[in-house]
């Protein structure tokens, strides 16, 4: 694979005769009225999708899109304007309006660019799955509809779909920095539905990420079928929650939803520029037990979170949050690390060139302990554990957060028993993490299957946590004492 | 074809569809201009302004269909993208349910009474947001000296057209506006925490909107209220939803009581048309006709004409909502109920949901209840919608003897959606509409609340 930033920058030249000489003056007239810094920000995304549904292959889809967003700031201000218009007009247009954040009178700036090369390289090598034939997509389709079915009589239905997204960026930035990347985006989707008599259960599984068809041989169709018909099918038994406060344990991978709740936005700078997060003004400050280690790492192999480069240009990183229950830095954007007087730590994302860049999260992780899971499970006399979520909310400001089981049991004695119903767990962030007693040696990532939604915004995201007991959380089930 | 309209487009991509031998297509087209100006402490944070414009093309030939979107309207690059779409419907399967609605379906009526469109809004200045924007935020920071700060106030405006066109002879299109506003402000509690609280309005005219100084105040009384919040003990108590987190709850119970849920099996509401649900308070309807209303249409994103359903009457519930191909799974006729953006197939939905009102002032609701919970926000994801279990974070305010004796932090409420309408046993006087839902006060007899 060629270096993905110069075969972004050759795709908008070649297409779009977007070049230095034309960033140039487009950077130079969005800042003609003053500012410290503007930035373009080119956008070229495929999205294609299959769908089979009662054993057919019910649609294919596929869109294009393409634009640019331009973005001048002034202090904690910004101008923003976005076109999908890519002719010289129409983005003049645009950064002209942007520029008017500013409100000095019209000068024009020289800027000179240099492109740059990648200085990462995260995502899969093979072929995109984009470039795949349909019948291929269509035969995976159909391994999981059969693996579903086999599984058991009572999986009446099986709805499977599989998507892929291909989005070459360009960031063009008024220090005169060029850099792009070309990032690929798969995953596979399985919904199944269990009927015994009256009783009708229905599941979603799903995986992926920054990588082609080679996914699949990690992670076979069948793999993921038959987990959405296990998860059916323990639902078919499931009793009650208990109600109030218990032990909770989360075992490793997708209950790292609760770092990305609990704690991981209210470390977005945003907030705490502005003195909103419950996190504000706590750096060098206990926040967890010693216990708790939290990174949040873009850099991760192929995982859906991972981006080569953030979408202001700059590196991503391996950034240390939480150190042995000690707040050690936040999320920073471009805005946020000039207002703290830091380095950005790559943490600039978007949904898409319509929408302005916030910090946001990438892979958020929380570093293995010493205990083992059986240890953790084995310490719980009562209590609950969480396997799978529906998804997860946070309010910022008072840290109150809440998660939602679709896969979790009863811990009696000690041992892991009854599955239970659908229930939503609610806790306070400083306090759910000062309450981590035991921390596992078996870490694990979650499958591509979070995406992360501020703001109005939606981007892929990453969760991985070990297995670990939070002392008392309060579970919203209906079973009182 | 830069200066097209969305009529333009659609009617062209269907033309072009047709010439390269789609047996049935629609298309589906968006123009608009998105404005957005927020302060924050007084000064501007952001100005946004852009235009944008879409298409949708949806072709199905013998029962095989294809979705295709683009933003690109330069004519080569189009006819490649109308030849694609139809290239692509080769792999889908035959599915005898797939096709247009029948004709006499389509909609004649014009867009005109529904008021959709308010010119104001197409010339409001950003000078004149950035006013409406201070004076919201000024107004909540000033309301209460316990306010300490704020995530600002933004002003938001939407003018665009939208058209659909069909091989059917369909080709209609009309213009639309929106306005919103909305703050968020903050106040400090004694242990270190903040709590903050919103409000928002959004309507489709000017003179719909909520006065900015007042929604300001809204806001910050809400966040003032919420000082000293504390945990509940768990209990089984009555729980009082206030009308916009009644509008949350029944927009769950509509998601149920679609046609796309009923063929999948994903919904508690399968098999169960005709049969008494909730208590004679309950009565739920989809009005996409009542003028001036942000879900309000002439037509569903398949053309069918708009139409009143009831989805409850007196806690009978009294059918589903359909576009053309659920509506044909179930043996059924379509209800008007498509609801479609450019890159995904139409799924149906409700337009405009409203509960009915009931003759209780909601204080007296609150005055009738010894000991129960009124719910103000609403958190989380846990609801299973084939199932009906329904458990949720909350935050609201304990109520002791017929009033309010706290504010409530970190509880859940829990029960089954089945369960939780046929225990409705007070329904309020107050109908207040939020975006394209309205809802009253609503109390439940009885729920699970957990806390310690």
């Amino acid at each position: 694979m060629p270096d993905r930033s110069l075969q972004a920058q050759r795709l908008f030249s070649d297409r779009y005769g977007i070049d230095p000489a034309r960033v140039s003056s487009l950077l130079s007239l969005a800042l003609a009225r003053g500012g410290d810094f503007a930035e373009l920000f080119f956008e070229h995304r495929t999205n294609g999708s299959i769908s089979l549904e009662d054993q057919r292959i019910k649609s294919a889809a596929r869109s294009v899109e393409q634009g640019v967003g331009i973005r001048v700031v002034k202090g904690d201000s910004i101008g923003y304007a976005y076109t999908e218009s890519l002719d010289a007009e129409a983005m003049a247009r645009a950064a002209e309006t942007a520029s008017r954040i500013g409100t000095e009178d019209e000068r024009p700036t020289a800027i000179n660019t240099t492109p740059r090369a990648a200085t990462g390289s995260y995502y899969g090598e093979e072929a995109l799955l984009s470039d795949e034939p349909p019948a291929a997509k269509v035969a995976l389709l159909e391994r999981a509809d059969r693996a579903a079915r086999a599984y058991d009589p009572s999986i009446t239905r099986v709805d499977a779909s599989v998507a892929d997204e291909t989005k070459t960026v360009l960031v063009a930035r008024s220090d005169g920095q060029i850099v792009g990347d070309v990032q690929p985006l798969m995953r596979m989707n399985v919904m199944v539905l269990s009927e015994k008599g009256e009783s009708r259960q229905t599941a979603r599984t799903g995986g992926g990420g920054r990588l082609g068809l080679e996914y699949f041989e990690r992670v076979t169709p069948e793999d993921t079928a038959r987990d959405a018909a296990r998860q059916a099918l323990l639902l078919q038994d499931a009793v009650d929650a208990p109600a109030g406060e218990v032990p909770v344990v989360l075992a490793a991978g997708d209950s790292g939803i609760l770092l990305h709740e609990a704690i991981g936005h209210g470390l977005e700078a945003d907030f705490n520029r502005k003195g909103t997060s419950n996190y504000s003004d706590r750096v060098g400050e206990p926040v967890a037990s010693e216990l708790v280690t939290v990174i949040d790492d873009a850099t991760i192999e192929e995982s859906r979170g991972s981006i080569n480069v953030d979408d202001e240009g700059n590196p991503t990183k391996r950034n240390v949050l939480i150190e042995g229950g000690v707040l050690r830095g936040y999320l920073q954007d471009e805005i946020s690390a000039r207002h703290f007087g830091v380095e950005p730590s790559g943490s600039g994302r978007r949904q898409s060139f319509k929408h302005p860049i916030m910090p946001r999260m990438t892979n958020t992780l929380m570093l293995p302990g010493p205990s083992t899971p059986d240890e953790v499970v084995a310490s719980v006399e009562r209590g609950i554990y969480c396997v799978a979520f529906s998804g997860g909310q946070v309010n910022i400001s008072n840290g109150d957060f809440t998660f939602s089981t679709t896969e979790a049991y009863l811990i009696e004695n000690g041992k892991i028993t009854s599955p239970l119903r659908t229930t939503n767990l609610i806790g306070n962030g400083p306090d759910a993490l000062s309450k981590v007693s035991m921390v596992a040696n078996d870490y694990a990532l979650s499958d591509g299957r979070w995406t992360c939604g501020k703001e109005g915004q939606s981007v892929p995201v990453g969760v991985g946590l070990p297995t670990i007991l939070v002392s008392a959380m309060t579970v919203g089930g209906t079973q009182l004492g | 074809m830069a200066d097209a309209t969305p009529l333009d487009l659609a009617a062209r991509a269907v033309a072009l569809a047709q010439t390269q031998g789609a047996e049935q297509c629609d298309a589906i087209a968006f123009a608009h201009t998105e404005a957005t100006v927020s302060v924050r402490l007084g000064e501007i944070e952001k100005l946004i302004e852009a235009g944008s414009s879409s298409l949708g093309l949806r072709v199905i030939d013998g029962g095989r269909t294809a979705v295709c979107s683009t933003s690109d309207f330069a004519p080569a690059t189009f006819e490649q993208f109308v030849a694609d779409t139809v290239e692509l419907a080769r792999i889908s399967a035959p599915d005898e349910h797939a096709g247009l609605p029948e004709r006499e379906l389509l909609a004649t009526a014009g867009a005109e009474a529904l008021r959709l469109y308010d010119e104001r809004i197409d010339n409001l200045s950003t000078e004149e947001k950035i006013v409406m924007a201070r004076d919201c935020e000024a107004a909540a920071l000033a309301h209460d000296p316990r306010i300490t700060n704020s995530e600002g106030a933004s002003v938001s405006t939407r003018v665009g057209e939208l058209a659909l066109a069909n091989s059917e002879g369909f080709a209609a299109g009309y213009p639309a506006t929106s306005v919103s506003l909305m703050t968020e402000v903050l106040a400090d509690d004694a242990d270190g925490k903040k709590r903050n609280a919103y409000w928002f309005s959004s309507e489709r005219s000017l003179r719909g909107l909520m006065e900015p100084a007042t929604l300001g105040r809204i806001a910050a009384q809400r966040a003032v209220d919420q000082l000293g919040a504390r945990k509940v003990e768990t209990k089984r108590v009555p729980v009082i939803f206030e009308p916009m987190m009644a509008a949350q709850l029944v927009g769950d119970v509509a998601r149920c009581a679609t046609g796309g849920a009923l063929y999948r099996g994903a919904t508690f509401l399968a098999g169960k048309v005709g049969q008494q649900i909730g208590s004679t308070g309950v009565t739920l309807v989809d009005d996409p006709t009542e003028p001036g209303r942000a879900g309000s249409r002439p037509f569903d994103g398949e053309g069918v004409a708009s139409a009143r359903h009831t989805l409850f009457e007196k806690g009978r519930f009294e059918g589903f909502l359909f576009d053309c191909y659920t509506a044909r799974r179930a043996d059924a006729r379509t209800t008007g109920s498509a609801q479609r953006g450019v890159a995904s197939l139409p799924e149906p939905g409700a337009a405009n949901l409203v509960l009915a009102p009931g003759p209780t002032p909601a204080e007296e609701i609150v005055a009738g209840t010894s000991e129960g919970l009124l719910v103000t926000a609403l958190m989380g994801f846990g609801f299973n919608p084939t199932t009906g279990d329904y458990s949720r974070g909350v935050a609201g305010f304990w109520i002791e003897n017929g009033a309010i004796a706290y504010p409530v932090a970190e509880a859940n409420i829990s029960g089954n959606v089945a369960e939780m309408l046929a225990q409705v046993d007070a329904v309020g006087s107050d109908l207040t509409w939020f975006g394209a839902t309205a809802a009253p006060t609503v109390r439940i007899a009885e729920m699970t609340v957990s806390g310690t």
